[in-house]
């Protein structure tokens, strides 16, 4: 037994460290964000001291030149609107396609399934291409294309959850006289809830960090926060202002982890059902 | 549920419209424009399988295709060992598996942009110590896209393996132990067969998110140096985007892409319902 509680021990020391380890990388950014911005490249380990201790600065200047503060809220803008259309409009659909057998839903439901499975290199350049043809290349007209985009693995989700509804409680409400509407909204939706929780937030995890599809339709005048970092150093050649550079990483990563820490069961939850559904 | 048929515009058009317009039809323009030579979609002109052809003598292609393959069988194999092993250490009844398990799990949550400047600061910073950096070497760019892979998702597949671990026996193991099997034989003769599902699904997520990697390439190496370390993703972007005449073979190159992609979504479907059967 002392040998077990030994070998924990050793366990444990071994977690930690590997603990710290993972943590590292992040630390190292927050550490930076605060340093001058000729401290950090080439001696991003040291800690800031009176010398190179920057206070805020970098967040200040980001804000004011690199457009940051924009660009943060354009991405909190476009990621709530996204996800709150995405989980109702496809919990409306995926309550048709399931409740209502025909060759035309079926189909539908297919396409749905199938479009998980196509990288979006496939379909980059006639998307754009599209959507900018219907003049949808705004930071409005995005939502409805992360509506198309995000649709396949919100149908499938939801979709699979809807079939285990035993179809009694519906029929009682229409006995009831409810019509679909009033039954969708009364019934199925607050049934739907977790399923709907976990496509919500996978959903707003992958818009939040998306960075290509943004880049693409609303390019450089319209910048998320990821499009924004990739920009400022792409564009840069050498003369990147690393101050608030950094500062930029932190804010794109504070908002998940402060996300994560609040509702982290469901997030992991979330992920793993996301994942093995998949 | 006649009464709901008729709602059909309500609860389905406007998914559908969006869904249209962002994926059917570039999708199917896309199939079609592949075997086109165009600048813009408007100016396509037939010709044949030329852009295949082009794309597959194409040096960068093969060497992307090449490295790709590498990489994802590099990353499945080192993520899946290190996430097995942390599961299996925070199955045990041992104090601050919680806070190690969230602390594993947070790298996964942020974006491939941002993942990659922070490992190209890190991992800079170190190579500065000797006075190169990333984009010295196509090996450092190797390793050090699987690094940061690793870092990525190890937490993510550790705690598949955990629900995992959770779900077998206990007394499957206990069995074992008073039959005199070795800590090393019960892991190989029953642990290992049990865990098998989850084995299947933490393979196929990691090889799939290996072989689209996309934005880490990017924010880590670009390609550098000299598009040796540009995986497929990434030289596609580059076909398209980075040459003018080529947007053909950059779409030969998609659809190529994307059957290799499916190809793999095939076989991970084949094998998940063979073994329900099996169950």
């Amino acid at each position: 037994m002392a040998r077990k509680r030994l070998a924990d021990r050793v366990l444990f020391i071994i977690l930690a460290a590997l603990a710290l380890l993972f943590l590292f990388p992040i630390l190292l950014v927050f550490m930076n964000s605060f340093k001058t911005k000729f401290s950090i490249m080439g001696s991003p380990f040291t800690f800031p001291n009176s010398e190179t201790f920057a206070g805020l600065e970098n967040y200040a200047a980001g804000i004011k030149s690199a457009g940051i503060g924009a660009a943060f809220m354009r991405s909190l803008f476009i990621t709530v609107f996204s996800v709150l259309i995405l989980t109702l409009l496809t919990s409306m659909t995926a309550w048709y396609l399931v409740r209502v057998k025909s060759g035309v839903t079926k189909t539908l439901y297919n396409l749905f399934i199938f479009s998980m499975i196509v990288p979006f290199q496939m379909v980059m350049y006639t998307m754009t291409y599209v959507v900018t043809k219907i003049r949808f290349n705004n930071p409005v007209g995005i939502i409805f294309v992360y509506l198309g985009f995000g649709a396949g693995l919100s149908v499938f989700m939801l979709s699979g959850f809807i079939k285990s509804i035993p179809l009694e409680l519906e029929e009682a409400a229409e006995i009831d006289g409810c019509n679909p509407v009033q039954k969708f909204f009364q019934i199925v939706f607050p049934i739907l809830k977790p399923t709907a929780i976990t496509v919500t937030i996978l959903n707003a995890m992958w818009i939040w960090n998306d960075y290509l599809l943004p880049y693409l339709i609303l390019g450089t005048s319209n910048k998320t926060l990821p499009v924004a970092i990739q920009i400022s150093m792409q564009g840069a050649y050498g003369s990147v202002n690393w101050g608030g550079f950094m500062a930029m990483l932190v804010l794109a990563i504070l908002p998940i982890i402060v996300f994560y820490l609040f509702c982290q069961k469901y997030i992991i939850e979330g992920v793993i059902a996301g994942a093995v559904k998949g | 549920m006649v009464i709901i048929k008729k709602y059909f515009p309500l609860f389905v058009l406007p998914t559908l419209a969006a869904f249209t317009a962002s994926f059917i039809i570039p999708f199917v323009m896309g199939i079609y424009l592949s075997f086109n030579k165009f600048t813009t979609v408007e100016n396509a002109r037939w010709v044949g399988f030329d852009n295949y052809v082009r794309a597959f003598s194409n040096k960068d292609f093969l060497n992307a295709l090449w490295f790709t393959a590498l990489f994802t069988v590099v990353s499945v194999i080192t993520v899946n060992i290190f996430a097995f092993l942390l599961a299996k250490a925070l199955t045990r009844a041992i104090k601050g598996t919680n806070i190690f398990r969230t602390v594993f799990f947070m790298p996964n949550l942020i974006g491939g942009i941002v993942l990659g400047y922070i490992w190209n600061l890190l991992i800079n910073g170190v190579l500065a110590k000797f006075g190169v950096d990333i984009s010295y070497s196509a090996k450092y760019g190797f390793w050090g896209l699987v690094i940061l892979t690793n870092w990525q998702l190890i937490g993510y597949m550790m705690v598949i393996y955990i629900a995992g671990l959770q779900n077998i026996p206990r007394d499957l193991g206990e069995a074992a132990e008073i039959d005199g099997a070795t800590p090393w034989q019960t892991m190989k003769n029953v642990t290992i067969p049990m865990l098998m599902p989850s084995v299947t699904i933490c393979t196929f997520l990691t090889l799939t998110n290996s072989f689209k990697l996309f934005d880490q390439n990017l924010a880590l190496t670009a390609g550098a140096p000299a598009k040796k370390t540009a995986m497929l993703a990434l030289d596609i972007y580059n076909t398209f985007y980075g040459r003018v005449g080529w947007q053909g073979v950059g779409q030969a190159k998609a659809v190529i892409f994307f059957v290799i992609v499916a190809l793999i979504a095939f076989a991970q479907l084949k094998i998940t319902s063979s073994r329900e059967v099996e169950s």
